[in-house]
């Protein structure tokens, strides 16, 4: 197990002090001018050494991503945001962050305005998290007043701007080109790529789109050194992970771990166990909403990292363990899915936007049993021809858990049909 | 409740705000004002007659201060879930149903909501103005399943007994009480006590 020593968020259940003093007391704006002072291309190449991957979902290389930015400027300033737009069914780590430890995060965005060549950041953050914008704001204002933002940041002679941006309530706007249509000010429909947000993000201006948790957890990384966070977890999955627990374990909770902790031992030696013992399990989505639901035998070995968990075709997405016990209706809980993914669909592409509303009303009648097999081949090549075929991701992430219930439970499918069929047959007359 | 308004002027507290507000953007880019003050607006409506939301009077006055078109707000307004196009109860219920809260109950306090507030279905407003329950999509504290979101605040770890108990008290007139879990936990932490973090977490002040 890691130990606490190795934590980057020493506050994550928020006993401390959040604000800038407790910050400073755990470590946080610590010889920032010396870390700023290591310029802009040491910086980048410490953390490609890290092996730090993005924490928003796609596990992107951080240091590859921030080296894509315009060394010299064509006359466009370049922007910094941060995703802060949560929203994933099961994920709730940024909202720790920002509640508890801001300060990470507003350090972060200045190290990584200054490696990329940015004067002004924003944060994106969902609007539903308004206590916890308003900590994010103190933090800021506070790192102002501090002299750690604005004219020559933190001594460093780079000014840095940071500014936070309240969404309203669309799970799209965690797409990153929807959250950059929606802090210019319309709706959140993603863009099509290329131009990448490098070339052309914000305003027609380069920009660089990271997750809250990447962020947060870059100063801790220069800090420690590059090879203190690369021993941590496995090759090519480095480094240390909120993941958060919900479902039916005794203590669902948050908590951060390594990368490649077995999925048993993070729900038995954090989330008090699966209800009713590990044989109760059921199933196990373990990367928000979007990552194909895994059975039971793949749970017992199965290691919680990128790599691992996309070789057992599904994925760590942001890391949100959903755990379901041998109560729960599997195949309810995924037509639920496909209710929220129908819902947030920002309607901008056909197979989306007329998919998933078919989606859920095929998933609609599979939880009745009210289908034949044939229909559910249909379902399977209609999650198909939206996958894939869409302008965002939103499309893959709206087929997957329907593929994934069909893949791995199409027996309960096939006996839920059964069992209404039995239910339903009109009684023959005897001839 | 309110009625629709024919003209909406922005306040003293809300014109500081949306002088804030526009100026975090780039000067040419004050489009990008829209979400902060249609929500600037929700909040005023709010404190003007107990109900958050924007009319379509609002939506007018930011289109002519950010010099926009008027449909290109009501876009945005329409778009987003978090801005009410209509009046809601003093008390705006939020329940989430989506699996992680779905999984752990969800469905009774869906139903302690409904009795509590004597209406039967999602979009209603109770009879005495005080309720209005919304169906919403994950709001991101799944670890603390099931939860409401009542105005800005998130009230978690919820069962039938703790949410009519919530409501009941701002039924009888009191004020929201401090948010977060109702079950006496701490925050994201494991109920029965901390498996990490053992030496740090000593209590603030």
């Amino acid at each position: 197990m890691l130990s606490d020593a190795d934590r980057i968020y020493q506050n994550l259940y928020g006993q401390q002090d959040w604000r800038l003093a407790g910050a400073r007391a755990r470590g946080d704006w610590d010889g920032i001018s010396d870390i700023l002072g290591r310029g802009r291309d040491a910086l980048i190449e410490e953390v490609k050494a890290s092996g730090m991957r993005g924490r928003g979902g796609a596990g992107f290389p951080t240091g590859m991503k921030w080296s894509f930015m315009p060394k010299q400027s064509d006359g466009r300033p370049s922007y910094l945001v941060v995703n802060a737009d949560e929203s994933e069914p099961g994920t709730c780590k940024d909202r720790d962050i920002i509640r508890h430890e801001p300060h990470k995060l507003v350090e972060g965005c200045l190290i990584a305005g200054f490696s990329m060549g940015a004067h002004t950041g924003y944060i994106y953050i969902r609007g539903e998290y308004y206590n916890e914008s308003r900590h994010l704001q103190a933090a800021i204002d506070e790192a102002y007043e501090a002299g750690l933002l604005g004219k020559n940041a933190a001594g460093s002679g780079w000014d840095f701007d940071l500014y936070v941006h309240r969404g309203a309530g669309a799970y799209i706007c965690g797409e990153e080109s929807a959250l950059l249509e929606s802090l210019e000010g319309k709706k959140g429909m993603p863009r099509m790529k290329p131009p990448f947000p490098a070339a052309m993000g914000v305003w027609g201006c380069p920009t660089t789109v990271n997750n809250v948790e990447t962020i947060a957890g870059i100063p801790t990384i220069l800090r420690r050194g590059p090879a203190w966070f690369s021993a941590l977890g496995r090759p090519k999955n480095a480094g240390t992970k909120i993941f958060c627990i919900s479902g039916h374990v005794n203590n669902p909770c948050n908590v951060e771990e390594e990368l490649g902790i077995p999925m048993r031992d993070l729900i038995e030696k954090h989330a008090g166990g699966v209800r009713g013992g590990w044989d109760n399990l059921q199933a196990v989505i373990p990367g928000g909403a979007s990552m194909p639901i895994l059975t039971k035998d793949v749970c017992d070995t199965i290691l919680m990292d990128f790599d691992s968990l996309k070789e057992a075709r599904s994925g760590l997405g942001s890391g949100a363990v959903i755990v379901m016990d041998k109560s729960a209706d599997v195949i309810k809980a995924i037509w639920r899915l496909a209710k929220f993914f129908k819902h947030e669909s920002c309607g901008q592409c056909t197979p989306c936007r007329e998919g998933t509303g078919w989606m859920m009303r095929m998933m609609e009648r599979l939880v009745e049993g009210r289908a034949d097999k044939a229909e559910v081949d249909l379902l399977e090549q209609v999650t198909k021809q939206v996958e894939g075929h869409t302008i965002c991701a939103f499309g893959d992430a709206a087929a997957w858990p329907i593929q994934g219930l069909l893949r791995n439970f199409r027996p309960l499918v096939e006996q839920r049909m059964a069992e209404y069929r039995e239910r339903t047959a009109l009684p023959v007359a005897a001839e | 409740m309110s009625t629709a308004p024919n003209v909406f002027v922005f306040d003293e507290i809300a014109e500081a705000d949306v002088a804030a507000a526009i100026a975090r953007y780039p000067a040419g880019k004050q489009a990008s004002a829209v979400m902060p003050l249609l929500d600037i607006a929700q909040r005023q409506l709010a404190r003007q007659t107990g109900s958050a939301w924007v009319p379509r009077a609002a939506m007018d006055e930011i289109a002519r201060r950010l010099g926009m078109a008027a449909i290109r707000v009501y876009e945005v307004a329409t778009f987003y879930l978090m801005y009410n196009t209509k009046p809601v109860g003093k008390f705006h219920l939020q329940a989430c149903t989506t699996t992680p809260c779905w999984l752990r109950g969800s469905d009774d306090v869906v139903a302690a909501c409904k009795r509590v507030a004597g209406i039967t279905s999602f979009g209603e407003t109770s009879a005495d103005g005080l309720f209005t329950l919304t169906e919403v999509e994950c709001l991101g504290a799944c670890v603390n399943a099931p939860m409401l979101q009542i105005n800005d605040d998130y009230y978690e770890d919820l069962d039938t007994e703790r949410t009519e108990a919530l409501l009941n008290g701002l039924k009888q007139g009191g004020a929201l009480p401090p948010p977060g879990p109702t079950n006496g936990r701490h925050a994201s932490a494991p109920k029965t006590g901390q498996t990490t973090l053992l030496q740090t977490s000593t209590p603030a002040e």
